[in-house]
Order: C-alpha cells, then sequence, then structure tokens
C-alpha cells in the first residue's frame, strides 16, 4: 500500500481569465474506513494564495503549519504579502529540505500575482515544481483527474464557467475513486471576491 | 518548566529529523512514493563557434506523463547552461545552487565563470551524496578557453565529449549522433542535428516526449530557443467544448469581498510640532 493511499485525497487547480479555482474532496479516511466527511484540504495562506495539502493528513497540517509560520515571518519583516511564485519557491525549498526523508504531502498552490495574472503550480513530495498554464491535480484521484481536466480544459473562461468545469472534473473524477468523494469544496477567487462553495456529491 | 525550543528556520543544507518515522513506516509495509523523473532525452554537441544543447520536454510520475512542456535546460551562467536528467527535484536543486556559486564566484574574482569551475561543483557534490542525489547532467559552455561540453553522472563522475547525450532516450539520440556528427558543423547544422536526435528520442523513447528545446551558446552570447520544434500538437479537442446544462448541486456558499488595495498618497502634509 502507497503512503498517499492512507488517506485518500483529490486536488485540482484551473485557470481563468484572471481568475483561478481550487477545488479539493471531502474525505477523511484511515485506509478504507471512513472517518471525516467535511476535512479541509484548502487553506488560505492571504487573502489571495491558496494552498491545497494532499497525501498523507498528518504531514499536510503540519506543513501547513510550517508553512504558514514562514509566511507570518516574512509579512513582519517585509511588510507586505508574498507572491505566489516566491510561496511555491518557499515550499519547495522547504520540502526539497527534507529529500531524504520526506513529508509525504503533495502541495498544489494557487493564487493572483501581479496585475492579477492568476498563477497555479503543484509539486512532487520532495519540491519539484510543475508550473502548468492552465490546470493542476493532485491525490489518489490524479489519474482520473488528468483524463477529465485534458478533456473538459479551455482557456480563458470566465469565473461561473471555470467553476461549473472544475466541478464537474472534480465531481466525475472522485466518482472512479474509493479513496476520495464525499462532496467537493472549490473555492473560486477573481481580483475583488473569494466563492468558497460546497458541492453535493455520491456520498459513498 | 517545559523546555520550549523555538523553531528557527534552519540554516542550509538537509535535515534528516523524519527519516526514522519513514523507516518505520517502510518496516510496517507502507511503500514510499515515487518522485517526479524527468525520463528524458538531453544531449549536447560542439559546433565551430560554440555548444549546442538540446532537451526534450516530458516529466513523468511512474507511466503517468504530470507535465507536457517542462522545461529541462536550466540556466548556470551567462555563458553556461546545463540539461538535467533524473529525479527532477534533484536536477532543479543542484543546478539552482551551483547556479547561486557560481554567481558569488564571480563577484569575487570578477570575472566570467568558466565551464570546468560548474563542473567541479557539481561533480563534488553529487560525489558527496554517493549517487543519492540522482542527478545526470548534461553541462555546455563558452568561455574564455573556447567551448566545453561535459557529461555528470549521478555518481560524481565526468566526461568530456564533443557530442553527448543522457536519459532515457540516450541510445536512441547517440545513434543519429554516431552517424550524423562531424567536427566543424555550422549553427544550421548543428540545430538540425540536434533537433533530429532529440525528435529520435521523442518518438522511440517512451520516456521522452512533448518538444524540443535548444540552446545555442557562442561567445557572443546565448539563444535559448524554447520549444523550437512542436511535432506532437494536440489536434483532436473538439472545437465546442464540453457545455454542462445540468449544473453541480450546491449545498453553501460564502462570498468575502477581497480588501480593496489602499492607495498611498505622496506628500502628505507634514506633521507639526
Amino acid at each position: 500500500m502507497s503512503i498517499f493511499e492512507y488517506n485518500g485525497s483529490a486536488l485540482v487547480a484551473m485557470v481563468g481569465k484572471n481568475c483561478f479555482a481550487i477545488a479539493s474532496d471531502r474525505r477523511l479516511g484511515v485506509q478504507l474506513q471512513t472517518i471525516a466527511t467535511d476535512f479541509q484540504r484548502i487553506s488560505k495562506i492571504h487573502d489571495r494564495l491558496f494552498l491545497g495539502l494532499s497525501g498523507l493528513a498528518t504531514d499536510a497540517q503540519t506543513l501547513y503549519q510550517r508553512l504558514v509560520f514562514r509566511h507570518k515571518l516574512y509579512q513582519l519583516r517585509e511588510e507586505r504579502d508574498m507572491k505566489p511564485e516566491t510561496f511555491a519557491n518557499l515550499v519547495s525549498a522547504i520540502l526539497y529540505e527534507k529529500r531524504f526523508g520526506p513529508y509525504f504531502c503533495q502541495p498544489v498552490i494557487a493564487g493572483l500575482g501581479d496585475e492579477d495574472k492568476p498563477f497555479i503550480c503543484t509539486m512532487d513530495s520532495i519540491g519539484a515544481k510543475e508550473l502548468a498554464k492552465d490546470f493542476v491535480v493532485a491525490g489518489t484521484a490524479s489519474e482520473s483527474l488528468y483524463g477529465a481536466c485534458e478533456s473538459m480544459f479551455k482557456d480563458d473562461m470566465e469565473p461561473e464557467e471555470l467553476f461549473e468545469t472544475i466541478s464537474q472534473a472534480l465531481l466525475s473524477s472522485v466518482d472512479r475513486d474509493c479513496l476520495s468523494g464525499w462532496g467537493g469544496h472549490v473555492y473560486l477567487v477573481t481580483p475583488t471576491e473569494v466563492k468558497e462553495r460546497i458541492l453535493k456529491g455520491r456520498m459513498d | 518548566m517545559s523546555k520550549s525550543v523555538i523553531e528557527m528556520p534552519p540554516k542550509g543544507g538537509f535535515s534528516f529529523d523524519l527519516c526514522k518515522r519513514n523507516e518505520m513506516l517502510a518496516k510496517k509495509g507502507v511503500s514510499p512514493p515515487s518522485f517526479r523523473k524527468t525520463g528524458t532525452t538531453i544531449v549536447g554537441l560542439i559546433f565551430q563557434d560554440g555548444v549546442i544543447l538540446g532537451a526534450d520536454t516530458r516529466a513523468t510520475e511512474g507511466p503517468i506523463v504530470c507535465d507536457k512542456n517542462c522545461e529541462k535546460i536550466h540556466y548556470m551562467a551567462p555563458n553556461i547552461y546545463c540539461c538535467g536528467a533524473g529525479t527532477a527535484a534533484d536536477t532543479e536543486a543542484v543546478t539552482d545552487m551551483v547556479s547561486s556559486q557560481l554567481q558569488l564566484h564571480r563577484y569575487h574574482t570578477g570575472r566570467e565563470s568558466r565551464v570546468v569551475t560548474a563542473l567541479t561543483l557539481l561533480k563534488r557534490h553529487l560525489f558527496n551524496y554517493q549517487g543519492y542525489v540522482s542527478a545526470a547532467l548534461v553541462l555546455g559552455g563558452v568561455d574564455v578557453t573556447g567551448p566545453h561540453l561535459h557529461t555528470i553522472y549521478p555518481h560524481g563522475s565526468t566526461d568530456t565529449l564533443p557530442f553527448a547525450t543522457m536519459g532515457s532516450g540516450s541510445l536512441a539520440a547517440m545513434a543519429v549522433f554516431e552517424s550524423k556528427y562531424k567536427e566543424g558543423l555550422t549553427r544550421d547544422e548543428g540545430i538540425k542535428l540536434v533537433t533530429e536526435a532529440i525528435c529520435s528520442g521523442i518518438f522511440n523513447d517512451l520516456g521522452s516526449g512533448s518538444n524540443v528545446d535548444i540552446c545555442v551558446i557562442t561567445k557572443g552570447g546565448k539563444e535559448y530557443l524554447r520549444n523550437h520544434l512542436q511535432p506532437n500538437p494536440r489536434t483532436y479537442t473538439s472545437s465546442k467544448g464540453y457545455s454542462f446544462p445540468k449544473k453541480t448541486e450546491v449545498l453553501l456558499t460564502k462570498i468575502t469581498p477581497l480588501k480593496e488595495k489602499v492607495e498611498i498618497i505622496e506628500g502628505g502634509d507634514a506633521m507639526e510640532e
């Protein structure tokens, strides 16, 4: 059994026109037993930067706390928020530091950079960054997510269309994965607002 | 009184504090994750005015292609570039680290970096970790002593060659080089040969794919031709795309308006005593 299949997770982020969306499933399990159906995988780092962590839940929580600590130090020193590209470099460095005894997490970072340009990125568990212009996926459902996103994604989608596309991609992929599901949690971020929506999915 | 350990940001280098826990998990039958590799075909050759480096653009995670257009030609110095194969995090980290060390060295000496400097820094680091930092590199550049091309293996051994290939597609690319390489190639002939070698890797090796990246380094400067050739375009997308007439069911919506950015007006009234 792979360590990533202990808790189960599904994460996807997509880029639209001056906006981005990041979505996750809501199940937390211990192998085949479900122990929570409202688990938060996506956390806010600052108003325009979100971080989703898939993989082992305990490592995800520890890593999240470390990153929030580093970001708060940065805010005190620089008196401003971190840019998404800078944050991605920070996460990559923190993960690579543990190259020979890694955290079992795959982060998905999504944020609005300068001039409201959306930025998304994912990494493997030792910090190899993958900067994509369209979508990134992570988690046990990643193979289905690759397929769903590859066919459903279009360039330059408006926020509402982007929300519909990412929700359909997420729900159809987790339906084919036993370890993730129980609904979805979607954050749709535009320069003026953040819309957080909880989706109704299959409860099995 | 409890001893509190302040979690200061570490001084640098690797940290091994999770190794014991991970070993315990491995003993319990939990297999460690696979890391993202760059299956890869990377090549380099020396032509009459300098060096040409080439690479494919596929990154794999096991059997799945996770990045269809990644960059494998890394910047080391204005006159030195390095292609990387092996574990993606290792090639990126090692080339970034040596690039910073070269920049510091340039500040110390006030001179342009030499390719052998980059070579020695890389091989010392890789040998130090006895092959566990799994990075196989093709290093090329032009300095005051002329054009140079080297290959560096994960255990730290190096070779100096007129043409070189590394990665899972290296045999396919080397076949092309061995039959068509000759000394004193012109720039266009060199680019054509490198493109052919990478294409041979892309089409015949499963670990390599997508597009061809080329970097031409000469005494005058460098030319980075990102996606010089795209032999695998996506032609099957349907023009109308997907439309979802039946919307997803939403249980709860929460809207948080973002704060307006406050404009600071320069030259306000000075404070009066």
